[in-house]
């Protein structure tokens, strides 16, 4: 790696310029940038769909040191738009390990840029907010890729990175197999409880737990209608994270108005601001996001306190919620809504990754809470709800 | 929500807490306690709670003024504490703070039925918590119930027993025998044959017979989690920890990652979750440290017998309070754990406690690393070059490094530049013999050599089982060696190669320039290191805390602050003669520059330690004390203005060998000059300095080769002390009785002193007394006289030191002060000094008790030892006991201020109205292989205080805090060489007064028997008959033993088995007479007449 090492420059909208080296293909890209203080999680935090269109910057200095695994993809595919590093390991050492992070990148076409203070670069987007930025051969080919590149804003990503069809997740043993042949009418004897997704950039691991808690679940395009949901007769819909602006997603909040009270919903990051829109609600940028394994939530009704996962560059505006929506969870950082629940429906909706992957478990509890809604909404709860 | 809505209900707070320190400094317990405990107390009276703290130890900052509200330096016993809750009457106790001692001391006292009968509330984690972690069983079996797997082990206690255990728990097993120590005569069994060997060995080793046998990890990854939990449940994890060296080797004595480098975010949580769930399941409240052992990756695992069976991960154990762990950790993260753990401890929950790095969010937060910090430990075996080196699951390090980079690479030569092991940089090569891949202190220097000389790092873990990520690394440090070596040093090499973390030193080898000629390219190319925060939070929010490391960088956070500012260099890990007196001077420094409104900047890499808390000081570097890592410091605080000047007194021999370079250097220095400093330590010229004021030293020379020596020592006489210049603690110091022996040392000596001269002087078997002093260049203040127990020969940090000086005559007293005084003035000290003295006439030894002092012959025989220009370890204990702020006057005196305008003025300060005696702690039972006996070369590892108004209980609470105690009544062993035996005349009569019953080898016993007292003669013949000497020892048929050498060969190794026996056996053993007096003389008397009393009290006056 010391041997041929091919600079590569890393522009920004604010006319700053990082001289590093080249990894990963040899493209340009172009996207908004973000950073992230996970310090585990690479694999995971490349292929989640909610980094679409961005370029990612770990905060932790040293990537890619036990490698690339068969098992620790969130999605199909890299989602990100570029990589930014400080250092990535060319010999990666565990049991699991397939290939490194430049060949990983390599394979599926994604830049990535290393060698730069990354905690310098940090310390921009913190102080002047995240913003549009773009990888090049020199400082000229990146000032000409961000300049050809739309504004990560107005681009409706959810179209990229949702399924183009509706599927049944299965995933034993580890094995994830995708198979469109079952995702039918719900049958007789079918034991378990029904989970359509909405995919707005959905992530692996929230199927898998979804399907551990005895869960069927399968997954749609995120145009789906109300009444294409409503009519698999779900015990319950997930709305799930994904990229963008949800205010770019008026389908969307159609979709989610016609499903909630119908049915038990649980919005998770996008999902949560689809919702929050479909209740009327609006949402806002944030300078630079939340994006870690590490960030404390409050659930306001026990006074508890969680370790998150997040991954979000907009949040719900509190003020804006109409009355029957009560904010269920603050963020103890900055006090911005990190959950949200209906007083009279039985809608849960959480900003942050109950999922995590990469990140603490320590909110997995979440699903049970679903499962719960779910049970409940069969027997008494949805009748409660609509009595009111 | 499976959440129950409930808020969490307040726990009353309480008014007044007894915190409860960890006592003297041993290996396994060191500063971290004086850290934690002193963040404790700070943090509790932030909450309005009334602080009473009670520590033996006396050189720590939390037993300082201004620390807790109350604080009382008395033995830490049940008795006593008892004594002090009935006086103090605290609503609460916080054990948690002060180690397994604190933790230990808990238990008893909730055992002794003190707590219930004063109803003070146990803080922090509740009983039945420590009660559970503590007990491997229970450990086990709470484990068990919660689903979260542990090693299979038996408890074996006889040969059915083993074959059983043998069939459960099969090959490789460890076997630990119950209630020895240094896991004598157990260890890590591969094979039958060794099962078998170590199953004999172990239960013959055990006092009890017993052994565990455990199924082996060894090989597999060690991971420390670090968690937190408040009372209403909330949990977060500060950092995970990663061992370098895999289990087998004590994490103590591991080389220490942070964060994990090779877990996956699945692995890394995995174990987040199983420590999240013990912790809940044991319920802490506070701090708790979690070791955990995880699979390791194909290479290594491929190695290890056939373990594919069974979970990827056990917990090893739990430590349910704050360790030396988690003091690495907060100085690893800025989480401040043992604060925010007193802060649970009195009701506070995690979400209600501010993060005091950002100032902006809370506790509950898990802290993001962008950097990298290993951590190296710090071993004595450069002292104790005889001890056993080897590696295992008993610590032996007697303190640690950190050092912090961006990159693992640069964080691991920063943290071997931070040892300070002379002439030992990361280019060292140890010599290789058969076992050197085996865990031991140089392994990580054979490691890199190994490397260096093409061994595939892949072939390396296979043969360690440390981590093929891990010896990559070194290959690639190897490697970086190489083009060094090969290409020209061109700007992107030097950047390279500065990235990568090499010293201009190692550099300039490889490129075969001085580190000079590397400095100044460097320069020439612009590169200079930026300082990067450690905030917490890996950027993400602004933070307050001006914590910072040094990494080849584009931006510098720490710019300069453009206020008058100096830099405090500290003095490094902690090891044998360099203790935390010199981190308690440290900090006392920063404090003093604070008050007088100048910047403090410290600089240490010691993560232990109070002075790199980030609110000692008004900057903190996390460096290594090297001239070029302290050098960049001074340059970066400067910036384009005023050069900041550095004090180099308090950082013990480590801040005071920078003098030379920073003077060259052309920067400042506070205090002394630099030739002040070179006039003390060198040699030739303080004789001069002696003989020009006529002051007389013992006389000798300085001598190169073997020749001269004899002929010196024939000038002299003998017996001769020898010794090699400029070294720490008597390192290699022997008082040699005839020329054999001299020629003997002076053939091993060169080595020790790497090409430096040999001292050779006079021995003066006479009394020692120190003095430390500080002058302003008009006048010299001495705060007191102390006066060791123990005569010379014995080194002063192995010595009890008896403030104020009870048998000195008027005389003396003068000839102290005068010397002192001509001596701070002619060597135009500003600060501190040091000296120690020899006094000759008279007896070696005069009770302080018998009253009968004598008035002297008008001629005082009073000879200068040495003069440290510099804090000593002293320090703490005088400025305690006489109440004068040495450290702050010295500071005072630097910054110009005279000690008139301090209030304070020459001389001897008056004496108190007390007497305080201070005593060492050693930790012998941990090295084995070391011989135990007290000479001019320093062996322990921390000390005690003793403090009352009378000599006879202050004694007593020395001894009693060292652990010196002797029991009431009791048997002792005595073997004493010929030269004693005249002082041993009246030992033997104390004894056999306080009713001992005498047991003794040959000769010591025809002299008890000649003085018509009863003796049991005991073989010192291993050999033949029983019982023989170890067997009185090992069987409990003595409860004491006095042996004592004259420090030839001969006589040393006959005594050998006795003192290490004695000392595996935890028994008071003594090898110098006079302690043995002072002890067996506390005896005879009231021995619970003394009080107990807050320091203050003793102070004031009766
Ligand atoms: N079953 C085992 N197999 C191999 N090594 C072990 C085993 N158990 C403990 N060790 C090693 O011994 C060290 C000390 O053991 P531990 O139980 O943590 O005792 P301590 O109380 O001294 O910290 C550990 O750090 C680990 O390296
Ligand atoms: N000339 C001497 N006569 C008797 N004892 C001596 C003499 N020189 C040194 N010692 C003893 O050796 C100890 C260590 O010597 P010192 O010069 O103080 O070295 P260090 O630098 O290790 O403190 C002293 O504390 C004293 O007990
Ligand atoms: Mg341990
Ligand atoms: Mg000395």
């Amino acid at each position: 790696m010391t041997d041929a090492r091919v600079k590569r420059y890393l522009v920004l909208e604010d006319g700053s310029v990082f001289e590093g080296y080249a990894f990963g293909a040899d493209a340009g890209t172009a996207g908004e940038v973000v950073f992230s203080t996970s310090m585990t999680g690479y694999q995971e935090m490349l292929t989640d769909p909610s980094f679409a269109g961005q370029i990612v910057v770990p905060t932790y200095p040293m990537i890619g040191n036990y490698g690339i695994n068969g098992r620790d993809a969130e999605s199909a595919r890299i989602r990100v738009a570029g990589f930014v590093v400080r250092e990535h390991c060319d010999q990666p050492s565990h049991a699991d390990s397939e290939m490194t992070v430049d060949e990983y990148l390599r394979s599926q076409d994604v830049p990535g840029l290393w060698g730069i203070d990354t905690r310098a670069l940090t310390r921009r987007l913190r102080t002047r907010g995240v913003m549009m930025g773009a990888l090049g051969s020199s400082a000229e080919a990146a000032v000409g890729q961000l300049k050809a590149a739309s504004t990560y804003g107005d681009t409706d990503l959810v179209q990229a990175v949702t399924t183009g069809h509706s599927y049944r997740w299965t995933d034993s043993d580890g094995d994830r197999q995708h198979s469109n042949s079952d995702a039918g009418q719900r049958r007789p004897d079918w034991p378990r409880r029904r989970v359509l997704v909405s995919d707005y950039g959905v992530k692996y691991n929230i199927m898998r737990l979804l399907q551990s808690r005895g869960c069927e679940v399968i997954t749609f395009p995120a145009t789906a209608t109300a009444e294409e949901l409503l009519q698999r007769e779900p015990d319950g819909i997930l709305l799930s994270p994904g990229p963008g602006d949800p205010e770019l997603l008026d389908y969307a909040v159609e979709t989610a108005k016609g499903i909630v009270g119908k049915v038990p919903v649980f919005g998770i990051c996008l999902g949560n601001q689809v919702l929050a829109r479909a209740f009327g609600g609006s949402t806002y940028k944030l300078k630079f996001g939340h994006r870690g394994a590490n960030h404390p939530v409050k659930d306001l009704r026990t006074g508890r306190a969680y370790i998150t996962a997040q991954n979000h560059g907009y949040a719900v505006d509190a003020d804006s919620l109409p009355a029957n929506v009560e904010v269920s969870h603050v963020s103890l950082n900055d006090g911005t809504v990190e959950g949200m629940r209906h007083r009279e429906m039985p809608v849960m909706s959480i900003q942050y990754h109950s999922e995590a992957s990469p990140g603490p478990r320590d909110s997995e509890y979440i699903f049970d809470d679903f499962v719960a809604l779910m049970d409940q909404g069969m027997d008494q709860g949805m009748n409660e709800a609509k009595s009111n | 929500m499976n959440n129950p809505p409930s808020e969490p209900k307040p726990i009353a707070k309480p008014k007044k807490v007894l915190v409860i320190g960890s006592g003297p400094i041993v290996i396994g317990q060191a500063a971290e306690f004086d850290y934690a405990g002193t963040q404790a107390c700070k943090a509790l009276r932030e909450e309005g709670v009334t602080t009473v703290l009670v520590n033996s130890n006396p050189a720590t900052i939390m037993t300082d003024e201004g620390v807790a509200d109350v604080v009382y330096i008395e033995p830490l016993t049940v008795e006593v504490i008892e004594r002090i809750i009935a006086r103090e009457k605290p609503d609460g106790i916080l054990p948690t703070l002060g180690g397994q001692t604190g933790l230990n001391l808990a238990v008893e006292l909730a055992d002794a039925g003190v707590l219930d009968r004063h109803n003070v509330r146990l803080l922090g984690t509740p009983l039945a918590t420590i009660r559970a972690a503590e007990d491997r069983e229970e450990f086990r079996d709470l484990m068990g119930r919660i689903g979260e797997p542990t090693p299979p082990s038996e408890i074996v206690e006889s040969q059915q027993g083993a074959e059983k255990a043998l069939k459960i728990i099969g090959l490789p097993a460890v076997i630990r025998p119950a209630y020895t120590l240094g896991g004598t005569g157990g260890g890590i069994a591969n094979t039958l044959e060794e099962y078998w060997r170590f199953a004999g060995t172990g239960m013959a080793a055990s006092p009890i017979g017993q052994v565990l046998v455990e199924k082996s990890l060894a090989g597999w990854k060690e991971v420390e989690y670090e968690v937190m939990r408040d009372a209403a449940d909330n949990c977060i994890t500060v950092c995970n920890m990663e061992n370098f060296d895999p289990m087998g080797v004590h994490t103590g004595d591991s080389i220490v990652v942070a964060p994990s480098q090779t877990l996956s975010d699945k692995e890394y949580q995995l174990l987040r979750t199983a420590s999240l769930n013990i912790i809940r399941a044991l319920g802490v409240e506070g701090g708790c440290n979690v070791q955990l052992a995880l699979r390791p990756g194909n290479i290594v695992a491929k190695t290890l017998p056939d373990q594919i069976e069974g979970p990827d991960y056990y917990v090893i154990e739990v430590n349910p309070r704050v360790s030396r762990s988690s003091a690495l950790a907060s100085k690893a993260t800025g989480y401040p754990i043992a604060r925010v753990a007193a802060k649970i401890a009195v009701g506070k929950r995690l979400d209600e406690i501010p993060n005091a790095v950002t100032g902006k969010t809370v506790a509950a937060f898990e802290p993001a690393l962008d950097y990298c910090v290993v951590k190296i430990p710090r071993w004595p075996f450069d002292k104790f070059a005889g001890g056993d080196r080897s590696l295992g699951t008993q610590m032996k390090a007697t303190g640690e490094v950190m050092a912090i980079d961006r990159t693992f690479e640069a964080a691991l030569l920063k943290a071997v530049r931070s040892l300070e092991i002379t002439d030992r940089d990361a280019l060292w090569e140890p010599k290789p013999d058969d076992t050197h891949f085996e865990a031991h202190d140089e392994r990580l220097w054979t490691l890199l050599a190994a490397v260096r000389q093409g061994t595939a790092p892949e072939e390396l873990s296979r043969i360690t089982g440390v981590d093929p990520w891990f010896t990559r690394a070194l290959e690639r440090i190897a490697k970086m060696e190489a083009r060094l070596l090969a290409e020209p040093l061109g700007r992107d090499l030097l950047w390279e190669a500065k990235r990568m973390g090499f010293a201009d030193a190692q550099i300039g080898v490889l490129t075969d320039r001085s580190e000079e000629q590397v400095a100044r390219r460097r320069a020439e190319y612009g590169l200079r290191p930026t300082y990067k925060m450690v905030d917490s939070c890996a950027g993400e929010f602004e933070a307050e805390t001006p914590f910072f490391y040094s990494t080849y960088e584009q931006e510098n956070e720490a710019l300069p602050t453009g206020e008058p500012t100096a830099v405090v260099i500290g003095s490094g890990p902690i090891r044998i003669g360099q203790g935390i007196e010199f981190d308690y001077c440290s900090v006392h420094a920063a404090w003093a520059l604070s008050d007088a409104g100048v910047k403090s900047v410290m600089i240490n890499s010691n993560p232990e330690t109070v002075s790199t808390d980030f609110d000692t000081s008004d900057r903190l570097y996390f460096e290594p004390l090297d001239a070029e890592s302290v050098m960049s410091v001074i340059q970066n605080e400067a910036g384009d203005g005023a050069t900041p000047a550095s004090i180099v007194q308090f950082g013990g021999q480590t801040a005071i060998n920078l003098s030379q370079s920073l003077d060259a250097a052309g920067l400042p220095i506070l205090g002394s000059s630099a030739q002040s400093i070179d006039i003390a330590s060198d040699r030739h010229l303080f004789e001069e300095f002696l003989a020009r004021h006529g002051i007389p030293n013992p006389p000798g020379a300085a001598v190169a080769d073997v020749g001269r020596a004899l002929q010196v020592a024939q000038e002299i006489g003998y017996p001769v002390l020898v010794r090699p210049s400029y070294v720490l603690g008597g390192r290699a110091m022997e008082i040699v009785q005839n020329a054999t022996e001299l020629v003997r040392y002076m053939s091993s000596a060169f080595a020790a002193a790497s090409g430096r001269r040999v001292l050779i002087d006079k021995y003066f078997e006479g009394r020692e007394v120190e003095v430390d002093a500080v002058c302003d260049g008009e006048q010299v203040l001495i705060p007191g006289i102390m006066e060791h127990v123990e005569r010379a020969g014995v080194h002063s940090g192995d010595s009890m030191a008896v403030y104020p000086g009870l048998n000195l005559t008027k005389q003396e007293v003068d000839a102290i002060v005068d010397y002192t005084t001509r001596i701070g003035l002619g060597l135009n000290v500003r600060g501190l000094m040091n000296i120690q003295y020899v006094l000759t006439s008279g007896n070696t030894y005069r009770s302080p008790t018998d009253g009968s002092k004598r008035e002297g012959d008008g001629r005082a025989e009073v000879f200068v030892i040495e003069v440290n220009p510099r804090s000593s370890r002293t320090i703490p204990f005088i400025s305690k006991v006489t109440g004068v702020p040495m450290v702050r006057l010295a500071v005072n005196v630097m910054l110009g201020k005279t000690l008139a305008e301090q209030g304070f003025s020459g001389g001897l300060w008056k004496k108190q109205d007390i007497v305080a005696v201070k005593a060492p702690v050693f930790s012998m039972s941990k090295l084995t292989g070391v011989d135990t006996y007290l000479g001019p070369e320093m062996k322990s590892t921390g000390e005690v205080m003793g403090i009352d108004r009378e000599f006879r209980p202050a004694v007593a609470k020395a001894l009693m805090a060292a652990g010196l105690m002797l029991p009431k009544n009791g048997s002792i062993l005595l073997s004493m060489a010929d030269k004693t035996k005249a002082d041993a005349v009246a030992l033997v009569n104390e004894l056999h007064q306080a009713g001992y019953k005498l047991y003794a080898t040959k000769g010591t016993a025809a002299m008890i028997s000649a003085m018509g007292l009863e003796v049991t003669t005991i073989t010192k013949v291993l050999s033949g008959e029983h019982p023989n000497v170890v067997d009185v020892i090992s069987d409990g048929t003595v409860d004491a033993v006095v042996n004592t050498v004259t420090g030839d060969r001969k006589s040393l190794q006959d005594g050998f088995n006795i003192r290490r026996v004695a000392t595996e056996k935890r028994i008071p053993c003594f090898t110098s007479i006079d302690t043995a007096r002072a002890a067996a003389e506390s005896l005879n008397g009231p021995t619970d007449d003394y009080s107990v009393a807050p320091l203050q009290d003793y102070l004031n006056g009766p």
